[in-house]
């Protein structure tokens, strides 16, 4: 087939190659990881790419990051916005306003290029959010957090809060009106912690009373410095285990406890995993581009006393700002203290429901009573509860999500916000009751008729056995679990051809 | 294996799929916490099947090289979108870097680079599913954790030897531990009573934005004007409403006896902190109809004609209200400051 010149050519790039890692392994001793490296067998499955979303958009987020960096002055001295060289923004002209805002404006207005990298930032951190918060729904639907990767799910759970929190400074750091009030929002509830630790802390982190002089420049070293520091650390030590630990993947015929089946890293998955970057970029560039997002010129400069109609948070912190609305006017004073307000929907609960999270694999256990390790996934329906207590967390977070737009709502709808509120408040005590129990009824449906909820059944093959009994060999459905390969596998099993033929060689 | 009807089903199930070995070793786990790995006792022999005798070099147009050459075309034509878009990129920025037209260049380059990307390893790479063993427990022989905790306890037979060190080691680290905070002390000031003061005090003026002193005949009925303590425009704890409430009945209790400006005419000028007593946001929507104010942020409403009552939503305390005066000039004044803390509630304030 191959002519002499090509196993010449072929030989030569051979010989290339191991100069290049044989100079590496006289000095690393490497080719024995390297080989590993190269052999690393990754499972397939479409859900298995959304983590990979989130690190490819936080590999965008550090690139146009450090652009915007660049350009930005962190600071909140006050300065009065005039005509200079380039582009203006008329309506600002003349207007006080941060040095940390007008730097922002000018990256907007008079940096080439810098409004679509402020852009693509903005939905780059949206985007990584989703990408986090369906990744974390994976691993708790399919049971991914069992034994060996409780330590997985807890740097996760905390990469989600830091993310989280990276968000919310940056989306803070132009120092505009909507921002602004955010950050008068959450002074109020850190403010909320009990025993004078929260006026304490207030003070300490603003420097004074709000909105002081120096909490944009502090917010800029937390966004820039302390929380990049804690996700790329974080995130490498949850690769590092998982590459350790190896991906978990779904049962399926050949699938073992102690095996696993896909395909080697190189070359096919890395240029895929390549591929998927580039696919995360383009679409992020694309809403960069022609969808708009956080115009901060229209908001205008921060005052601690103006605000606009329609101030939400960005939408991962939707469910908390929702939360501070729904939750009932109580607060509590007795032996000269208060509980103020925003602690219980603020602090209280919301550390309570953290605390769940982070003990679920614990709590996991005692349910099933199962303290063994896994390395095959649970398909959501064989175990119920755990899906009806998903599905009612995601409804809870949801129905508070849309609890942090009741006056879009009321605009929108018609409807007077004192309804909208009372709807929702009953919602978020109901809703998730009703979807534990579609999901938990659901999952037993399920279990029964062994179908896959969204595709046909394609039916697979049926044996009878000596006893009279009927045996379906396989999935009774399309699924990717190889239904199509069942019998062959189980016919290549000793014990599975022994059950499965001798019926019917028999009669 | 289970005492909820959950999983009894689990093992059914797999048991379909032919992973007998798995299978029946689950279920041979006793009930009860299972320190066993997988099902399995780590001291068993592992299967160790590497996939290097598995042929996981084919790849899907390796016996049609014409759709090889087709294959290599299309990713060709994705990269050369790449590059056109490339060189639309440079000529939008030379132009006016439209923003619209920036954002279709770099989408276009980095989906062609992509999407060919992606064609490439799909149809002209080689990358079958292959089966490998997962090499290891992730637990360690018995002999090398035995080892492990031999090499440990050397270290705390030493401690536990003296206890009254390890003992007092403890407090002496968390005394220590607490004095690290003084570093962290220096990033502010002590609140203090500047938690409970405001700007304003005895014959405060009060100015509108751009600094102009008011008199009561500037607020016409119905009127509302966010005003500030004279020469404190920063305080963000400050800014009051000036409302005239004309003759409608305001609630007048003890406490607020003469804190209002009758005007000549029929008005009558009431003043509140703008500072929601919920989380802080400037409470800033006037409903002149039902003499209501509504916080934007968490829509707490505020009932103006019973003392800023609250009457709906999240906030816990009426908003304070600022006795006001007319001084000598014939401006608006403050009688003293808030008479109650402004603002959000905090632990010493009860």
């Amino acid at each position: 087939m191959s002519t002499t010149r090509e196993r010449a050519s072929a030989r030569k790039r051979y010989s290339i190659g191991k100069s290049v890692l044989d100079t590496v392994d006289e000095r690393m001793g490497s080719s024995k990881f390297l080989t590993s490296v190269f052999d690393k067998i990754f499972p397939d499955h479409w859900s298995f790419m959304v983590g990979e979303i989130a690190m490819d958009s936080l590999i965008i987020l550090i690139a146009t990051g450090i652009y915007l960096t660049l350009f930005y002055v962190p600071s909140q001295t006050d300065v009065v916005y005039a005509p200079t060289s380039g582009h203006v923004y008329l309506p600002l002209v003349g207007q006080h306003m941060s040095e940390a805002y007008k730097s922002v404006i000018d990256i907007t207005f008079n940096v080439k290029f810098g409004l679509i990298m402020r852009q693509a930032h903005h939905w780059a951190a949206l985007i990584f959010l989703a990408a986090v918060i369906f990744h974390m729904c994976r691993i708790f639907f399919t049971g991914a957090f069992r034994k060996p990767r409780e330590v997985n799910w807890i740097i996760g759970l905390l990469l989600w809060q830091i993310v989280s929190l990276e968000g919310f400074t940056g989306y803070s750091l132009p120092d505009d009106l909507l921002s602004g009030t955010g950050i008068r929002v959450i002074y109020s509830i850190v403010q909320a912690i009990p025993f004078n630790i929260g006026s304490w802390l207030v003070y300490n982190l603003w420097g004074g009373r709000f909105p002081g002089t120096v909490f944009i420049p502090r917010l800029f070293v937390v966004h820039e410095f302390l929380f990049p520091l804690l996700i790329v650390g974080l995130l490498t030590a949850h690769l590092m285990i998982l590459w350790h630990q190896k991906h978990t993947d779904f049962p399926g015929p050949g699938k073992t406890e102690t095996n696993i089946r896909g395909s080697r890293i190189w070359p096919q998955y890395a240029l895929k995993a390549g591929g998927l970057m580039m696919m995360v970029s383009a679409a992020t560039f694309f809403l960069a581009g022609f969808v708009q997002i956080n115009p901060v010129w229209l908001y205008g400069p921060y005052t601690p006393f103006n605000v606009t109609a329609g101030s939400q948070p960005d939408w991962y912190l939707g469910w908390l700002d929702g939360f501070v609305r729904l939750w009932p006017h109580w607060e509590f004073r007795s032996f000269g203290v208060e509980i103020p307000n925003p602690f219980f929907p603020g602090l209280l609960f919301p550390g309570i429901i953290f605390g769940i999270m982070f003990a679920w694999p614990w709590i996991d256990k005692k349910i099933y009573n199962d303290y063994g390790s896994h390395n095959l996934l649970d398909r959501p329906r064989d175990k119920p509860f755990r899906t009806g207590f998903g599905v009612a967390a995601i409804i809870f977070f949801a129905i508070l999500t849309v609890g942090c737009g009741t006056d879009i709502l009321a605009n929108n709808l018609h409807i007077g916000f004192e309804r909208i509120y009372q709807y929702l408040q009953y919602g978020m005590i109901v809703g998730p009751v009703v979807g534990f129990t579609i999901a938990f009824r659901t999952c037993k449906a399920l279990q029964l008729t062994d179908a896959h909820p969204i595709q046909k059944p394609l039916g697979g093959v049926i044996y009878r056995t000596s006893t009279g009994a009927y045996h379906t060999v396989g999935e009774a459905h399309g699924e990717d679990h190889g239904a199509e390969h069942a019998p062959a596998e189980a016919a290549a099993d000793g014990r599975g051809a022994e059950e499965l033929h001798s019926p019917v060689g028999g009669d | 294996m289970t005492t909820t009807d959950d999983s009894l089903s689990q093992p059914q199930h797999e048991g379909h799929r032919g992973e007998e070995t798995d299978v029946t070793a689950a279920e041979r786990i006793p009930p009860g916490r299972n320190p066993r790995h997988f099902g399995i006792d780590p001291s068993e022999p592992w299967p160790d099947d590497v996939p290097m005798d598995q042929d996981d070099t084919h790849w899907r147009y390796e016996h049609d090289p014409k759709g090889a050459r087709r294959a290599e075309l299309r990713v060709a034509a994705c990269w050369t979108v790449t590059l056109l878009a490339s060189l639309g990129l440079a000529v939008v920025y030379i132009i006016d870097a439209n923003n619209q037209l920036a954002g279709l260049c770099w989408a276009l380059a980095f989906a062609g680079l992509g999407i060919g990307l992606i064609l490439w390893a799909r149809d002209l790479m080689p990358g079958h599913d292959v089966i490998a063993s997962r090499g290891h427990h992730d637990v360690s022989a018995v002999a090398d954790r035995v080892a492990a905790a031999e090499s440990l306890s050397r270290g705390v037979d030493a401690m536990a030897r003296r206890s009254f060190l390890t003992k007092l080691l403890l407090p002496v680290g968390a005394v220590f531990g607490l004095a690290t905070i003084f570093p962290l002390a220096s990033l502010g000031p002590r609140a203090k009573a500047d938690l409970t003061k405001t700007s304003w005090g005895k014959g405060t003026r009060a100015v509108t934005q751009d600094g102009t002193p008011i008199r009561p005949t500037d607020l016409p009925v119905d009127g509302i004007l966010t005003v500030f303590p004279e020469g404190h425009m920063d305080d963000a704890l400050s800014p009051t409403l000036l409302i005239n409430v004309g003759t409608d009945n305001f609630r007048m209790t003890k406490a607020n006896q003469g804190w209002n400006i009758p005007v000549s005419g029929g008005g009558n000028i009431v003043a509140f902190s703008k500072i929601c007593t919920h989380a802080g946001c400037p409470a800033s929507l006037y409903n002149v109809q039902s003499k209501q104010l509504v916080c934007p942020c968490h829509q707490s409403t505020f009932d103006v004609l019973l003392d800023c009552k609250p009457v709906f939503g999240p906030a816990p305390r009426s908003l304070p209200q600022l006795p006001l005066t007319v001084n000598s000039d014939g401006y608006i004044v403050s009688q003293s400051d808030y008479t109650q803390p402004v603002g959000p509630g905090f632990w010493s304030r009860g």
